[in-house]
């Protein structure tokens, strides 16, 4: 009983935090002069119109998902990896340049090998944040996004000089397609979702798994939830900080190379999106953990894929969507407060459960 | 208007608080006159600093009024308290550091605010009050310079400059050598003569030397009023915990047991950087219970960090059973059989947000509670329910975050995994701070049971009597450095107070 309610109140929070959201976002709306009742029911209604549609929520719902898992076990370890976005395209980098590598090899290796490859470039970006920070005490606010530009420059030059498909005459800067043997294939013909929403299923049971069932787990959200307590209790915090960096970056690195493999084909400009930073909001809305990281990321995954849609069927800026998100994340902020208030936990238990609880 | 009258009554009626799942206060009813000093006794967690809360306007009273001179009042801020002339001193000093005496004290006086601050008139103020009260205190030191004693002198002088004429003490003495104990209570003494008091108090001596009226708190509740002449302490101890209260010493015999703990010439660093530990000197044998005594702030914290790998030492040795453990990380200390009581048993000896079957694996979770790093849940949980029948941890469950706890229950939780751990050694950091008499004789039986067991024991402490109940021997530690080590049977109190204050015979 007691869980019971802790549960309603924190799902009615959210609920009541993004129905927050709609209304400011309903202003806004309003202002580009657009019907809101029009807007929201493409918004709403569009993903489960057909299963099309419904794929492409899903496919979008693949790099989120993957991406909050990893951010999911940094902030749980204690920090605050918002450089996904650059561990993203250090993934795709590599995962493109070992793609070509591996081409002759069958398929069940060469995927395999291509993903890795993408974890471990993903994984050394989050190691450099995280060794700053266990030796050097480096805050890591300051070192992933400066890095975020490092890798960005990175890849831009990449695409442009290295990896440049040698096909294309107009110098467009992308990279050639990917070998058939490393491409993930589609699930259903005619619909984007692909293999890697496997991955991401796996995922989450693996971070569920490592972080509250093994004694690693354990001691990175010690060392998250107290860093004394957790050093008086003989815990290496330096250790788990750099490997709770490391799977977070692995795990940006692996949804990069996931969404090349499935998704884009190629490397080019803009593939990352804002994907890791959404990663973030999805970690922090599915309240670090991986049972609500999925249905955040598929939250998400609709609200990415209304970009799409409202552009093609209304006057509203695309744009707008992105304000939305914007407004999420403030909200999200404020439930949190609201979330960590035993007083108000308790005041609602009162008003709604106290009938059955005498 | 109101801050000339003169407080002839202030009376509490049915005053009821209720914090989430608590009832801090209930029904409580009490009143002070002109000129009376009301002693404030209960455990912890009885309420009593709540409900001084209460009467400051800190927090509003779900139930109850409050009557000023038989005029009901009610107070929405601290500043509608001081407008009656009511001040109180907090148990945590609220000092700014680095700012002067003078500094902080116009800080609080905000008619001396105009475009600049009227330092001379607040200057002024202090002489005023200083040399009418007898509070010696120099306008132009600066807070960080000076001694815990000094501070609490501060806070009194900053209160009265606001126009205090009802004084609440928060634990005045908690914090003081026995010397300016004794000080405090001959000035708060001379004080009453002008000026009502409520002082909160644990300690019982303090109540019978100053208090006129006592009234004791229990579980929020009243349960005995009465004027201090009529009872003696120890009947007082009684109403306070509901039960005699057996007090635990250390009667047993000497032990002959080997040195195992061997402290030479350490010298530590404190966080600001000076030598906290100056050549500290100190061994402890086997089954035997050395108390440390000293006002904290004077190496302790770091004494208790360095032996167990938390603090780098700068040289110096610590040799356990033989071996030389400074500078081992704080694993290899725990992993030579270390246990350890830390001073700050919610941020250090817990992880509260975990649940207390979390913490009890908190220094096992690699060892026997998992193979090949999965976690055995079931065993956890059985042994987590074990220990929390065995030691008395009182929560309805063991999958409670162990930061909701109340202090005497983190610290069993705290001791319930270091004891259970079979210790050779244990380093224990004020354990009783800010514990009830129930909760310290329980903890003060697990010391004692465990030192029959032949584990050496470091208590470190400012609390002369626990230090005096339960050690062997007794050193003490001033400025980084120990004064003197002595059998327990040569201490006394005046003995003790006089070398924590850094006044060595030998020298």
């Amino acid at each position: 009983m007691k869980i019971n309610h802790k549960i309603i109140f924190k799902v009615s929070v959210i609920l009541a935090a993004v129905l927050v959201a709609l209304l400011v976002g309903a202003i806004m709306i309003l202002a580009t002069g657009e019907s809101v009742f029009k807007t929201y029911s493409i918004i709403i209604t569009m993903p489960f119109s057909n299963f099309r549609t419904f794929s492409e929520v899903l496919v979008r719902m693949i790099p989120l998902t993957i991406i909050a898992l990893g951010i999911c076990v940094s902030s749980r370890c204690g920090i605050n990896n918002i450089g996904a976005e650059g561990q993203m395209a250090m993934g795709i980098i590599a995962t493109t340049a070992v793609a070509f590598v591996v081409a002759p090899l069958p398929r069940f290796i060469a995927i395999p090998i291509a993903v890795l490859v993408g974890a471990i470039a993903g994984g050394i970006w989050g190691f450099i944040p995280g060794i700053l920070k266990a030796k050097l005490d480096v805050s890591e606010l300051l070192s992933t996004v400066m890095l975020n530009y490092a890798a960005a420059q990175f890849y831009a030059f990449m695409i442009r000089v290295p990896l440049i498909d040698p096909n294309e005459k107009t110098g467009t800067p992308m990279s050639a397609r990917l070998p058939e043997s490393t491409v993930l294939h589609k699930l259903f013909k005619g619909a984007a979702v692909h293999q890697g929403i496997f991955l991401a299923l796996v995922l989450a049971l693996i971070v569920y798994i490592l972080l509250w069932k093994t004694s690693w787990g354990y001691k990175m959200r010690a060392s998250g939830a107290r860093q004394r307590a957790a050093k008086y209790g003989g815990i290496n915090v330096s250790k788990y900080l750099i490997i709770a960096m490391i799977i977070s970056g692995a795990c940006a690195g692996m949804a990069g190379s996931v969404e090349l493999m499935g998704n884009q084909g190629r490397a080019m400009e803009g593939i990352t999106g804002g994907y890791g930073f959404s990663g973030i909001v999805v970690a922090l809305f599915g309240g670090l953990h991986p049972a609500g990281i999925i249905p955040a990321a598929f939250f998400f995954g609709i609200l990415l894929y209304a970009q799409v849609n409202l552009q093609i069927l209304t006057s509203v800026p695309p744009n707008l969507v992105e304000a939305l998100q914007g407004l999420i994340i403030l909200i999200i902020v404020a439930v949190q407060m609201i979330l960590s208030n035993q007083y108000l936990e308790e005041k609602f238990r009162k008003k709604f459960f106290s009938k059955k609880e005498a | 208007m109101p801050n000339n009258t003169v407080i002839e009554e202030l009376r509490l009626e049915h005053i009821t608080k209720r914090f989430p799942g608590v009832l801090a206060c209930d029904d409580i009813s009490l009143s002070v006159g002109k000129h009376e000093v009301l002693a404030l006794v209960g455990e912890n967690g009885a309420g009593k600093t709540t409900l001084m809360n209460i009467v400051m306007g800190l927090y509003q009273a779900d139930e109850g009024s409050m009557f000023i001179n038989g005029e009901k009042v009610s107070f929405k801020s601290p500043n509608d308290a001081f407008a009656y002339g009511i001040g109180m001193v907090h148990q945590q000093y609220m000092l700014v550091p680095n700012m002067t005496v003078l500094e902080n004290i116009a800080l609080g006086m905000k008619d001396s605010w105009h475009f600049t601050v009227d330092l001379s008139s607040v200057r002024k103020r202090i002489e005023e009050i200083s040399d009418h009260y007898g509070l010696k205190v120099d306008p132009d030191a600066f807070v960080w310079q000076l001694s815990v004693g000094e501070q609490q002198r501060v806070e009194l002088v900053k209160t009265l400059c606001l126009g205090a004429k009802f004084l609440i003490l928060d634990e005045p003495t908690s914090a003081l050598t026995p010397q300016e104990t004794d000080e405090l209570i001959v000035l708060l003494k001379n004080m009453s003569r002008e000026l009502s008091i409520i002082f909160i108090s644990h300690k019982l001596n303090e109540v019978k030397a100053l208090s006129d009226k006592v009234s004791i708190l229990r579980h929020g509740r009243v349960v005995f009023n009465g004027r201090t002449a009529d009872y003696s302490p120890s009947e007082i101890a009684a109403l306070m915990t509901g039960h005699e209260v057996e007090i635990a010493s250390n009667n047993s015999e000497k032990t002959k047991g080997k040195d195992v703990l061997v402290i030479e010439n350490l010298v530590v660093k404190s966080d600001r950087g000076f030598n906290a530990l100056d050549g500290f000197n100190l061994t402890v044998k086997e089954g035997e219970i050395v108390g440390l005594a000293g006002v904290s702030g004077n190496g302790q914290r770091e004494l208790a960090e360095a032996i167990n790998g938390i603090r780098k030492t700068e040289s110096g040795k610590i040799i356990f059973y033989g071996e030389e453990i400074q500078n081992l990380t704080p694993n290899g200390v725990i992993k030579k059989g270390m246990g350890y009581i830390p001073e700050e048993r919610n941020t250090e000896g817990i992880v509260p947000s975990m649940s207390i079957k979390e913490n009890i694996i908190l220094k096992d979770s690699d060892g026997r509670f998992s193979s090949h790093h999965i976690l055995k849940n079931k065993e956890i949980e059985k042994y987590a329910s074990t220990l929390r029948e065995s030691y008395d941890i009182r929560s309805p469950h063991i999958f409670v975050a162990a930061g909701s706890l109340s202090g005497g229950n983190i610290q069993k939780v705290i001791l319930a995994r270091e004891i259970d751990r079979n210790p050779k050694f244990l380093v224990c950091v004020y354990p009783i701070r800010g514990l009830d008499m129930g909760a310290a004789e329980f903890i003060h039986r697990l010391l004692l049971d465990l030192r029959n067991k032949g584990v050496g024991i470091l208590l470190i402490s400012e609390e002369l009597e626990e230090i005096m109940n339960l050690s062997d021997r007794i050193a003490v530690i001033f400025k980084g450095k120990n004064q003197k080590m002595m059998d327990a049977k040569e201490a006394t109190t005046d003995k003790l107070g006089i070398l924590m204050a850094g006044v060595n015979d030998e020298d």
